[in-house]
């Protein structure tokens, strides 16, 4: 195998973890807040279930949740898998684990709001969706940005994890060329690759930081 | 007519009696100033009156319109919803911490409301708050955000914002608590200056000489009641022993 071919086919990985890294963010960001809602409810038993979900979510490995999700309809309800049922696995379970870390992380923020916030905003008649969603949220995404990079930048590193149910990703696809190679090379352009995605996260978070630091 | 009406609040925080019993009320035009120690409970009866808390006994109601209802055994029974919101509309409170919001301009934090809650027009609004600006003396700040301004020009800004909303009577609650004596000048200065438009004001203050000067009538509160009350003339002239001791402090110091 030469070079451009081993390449072509990491290049292919690459895009199906790309993949992987943006629908996660776009479904565990949103899903994440509304987790926080619960979490944070008045309602004891919706505190408590989400309390229990995120508990679960932190406590056991990613790598594990990605087998149940994608092993678990088979062997718990006898519901054959499909092959592209694979890709859909790994965004769920990503998904999953991802929306109860960025709950906490959004709890963190919201709950260092000061109180007159809140109270300058009911004083000048705002409702509680426009108070949440004009005052509260801007502020608290400022202020979880930095605890929000870190996240973003483990879910770099995390999607090799997705090799576990044979989900054809950078990784997965560095390690099949490297042991039918013989190789160090596909390890050594995985990890390049993954410096380079992370040193562009980290790059455009702290654009979006500096952005908002019109205020304080 | 009555712009604010409060007949026998009470208030407990647990086993703590912060109000025992307070009843006031405030006419057209008419500043009314709150003094007393710290723990008086004057914050208290200002966010009850502001419905930032909820009290436990009495009454509350704006130009004859009820927010809170005293039922069986003075117990307060709150209006529904949609009724204290029309309710809320009749008052405005600036905060001892200004509480502007930060991430807003300074034109932003005055027009926001009046276009987004009241509904009304953007142009309108604008034109509305750049008067309250030069009214304040900020006419050169509207773009600026609060944290490029000094404690003064904040609590400015967060009286222009209560403002822009037409409020019947505006509260104060310590409002140059916050503020070092060069700024707090400008503040009083600023209500002083509504007094002579008759705003109808209420005002936690600490500043004795201010309350003596802007107020029509003063409150006196201490442990939870109205200590002592009446003009300004009427209270600073009392022998109510309390009283004297509490100003007495303040000549001392």
């Amino acid at each position: 195998m030469n070079f451009s071919t081993m390449l072509s086919q990491l290049g292919n990985g690459m895009v199906t973890t790309i993949t992987i890294f943006g629908l996660t963010l776009l479904f565990s960001l949103p899903l994440g807040l509304g987790i926080t809602f619960l979490r944070m409810s008045k309602n004891g038993v919706l505190r408590n279930i989400a309390k229990f979900y995120i508990s679960v979510m932190r406590g056991t490995p990613l790598m594990l949740q990605l087998m149940v999700v994608y092993f678990g309809p088979y062997y718990l309800f006898g519901i054959p898998i499909s092959r592209s049922y694979r890709y859909i696995a790994v965004i769920i379970g990503f998904v999953l684990n991802y929306a109860a870390y960025f709950a906490e992380i959004y709890r963190s923020g919201i709950e260092s709001m000061p109180a007159g916030q809140y109270e300058a905003a009911q004083l000048l008649g705002y409702n509680k969706v426009q108070t949440f969603f004009l005052i509260i949220l801007p502020q608290v995404i400022k202020r979880i940005l930095p605890s929000v990079t870190n996240e973003v930048i483990t879910l770099v590193k995390d999607t090799s994890l997705a090799f576990v149910i044979s989900v054809s990703e950078m990784f997965t696809v560095a390690k099949a060329i490297a042991s039918s190679q013989t190789s160090m090379m596909p390890y050594v352009a995985a990890g390049i690759f993954y410096y380079v995605f992370n040193f562009l996260v980290a790059t455009i978070m702290e654009y979006i930081e500096k952005k908002l630091n019109y205020y304080r | 007519m009555n712009y604010l009406e409060i007949s026998h609040i009470k208030k407990s925080f647990g086993d703590l009696e912060v109000l025992k019993d307070i009843s006031l009320t405030v006419k057209k035009g008419e500043v009314l100033a709150i003094i007393g120690p710290s723990g008086s409970g004057k914050s208290t009866l200002l966010r009850c009156a502001t419905l930032l808390e909820t009290m436990d006994c009495g009454s509350l109601s704006y130009l004859g319109e009820e927010a809170v209802k005293a039922g069986e055994g003075g117990k307060s029974i709150y209006a529904s919803p949609s009724e204290l919101k029309k309710i809320r509309r009749n008052f405005g409170l600036v905060f001892q911490n200004f509480n502007l919001f930060p991430h807003y301009s300074v034109l932003k934090n005055i027009i926001d409301a009046p276009i987004r809650v009241q509904k009304r027009k953007k142009e309108e609004a604008i034109k509305e708050a750049r008067e309250l600006l030069a009214k304040m003396g900020l006419s050169d700040k509207e773009s600026y955000y609060p944290f490029q301004l000094s404690g003064g020009q904040q609590q400015r800004v967060s009286i222009a914002r209560a403002l822009a909303l037409h409020p019947n009577v505006l509260f104060f609650d310590e409002p140059t608590s916050a503020l070092d004596p060069e700024l707090t000048g400008e503040i009083l200065k600023v209500i002083k200056d509504l007094a002579a438009e008759h705003m109808t004001m209420v005002i936690v203050t600490h500043e004795m000489n201010f309350a003596r000067n802007v107020a029509d009538h003063i409150i006196f509160m201490d442990q939870g009641v109205i200590a002592e009350q009446g003009t300004p003339e009427e209270l600073f002239g009392s022998d109510n022993p309390r009283m004297k001791e509490f100003l007495g402090k303040f000549n001392e110091v």
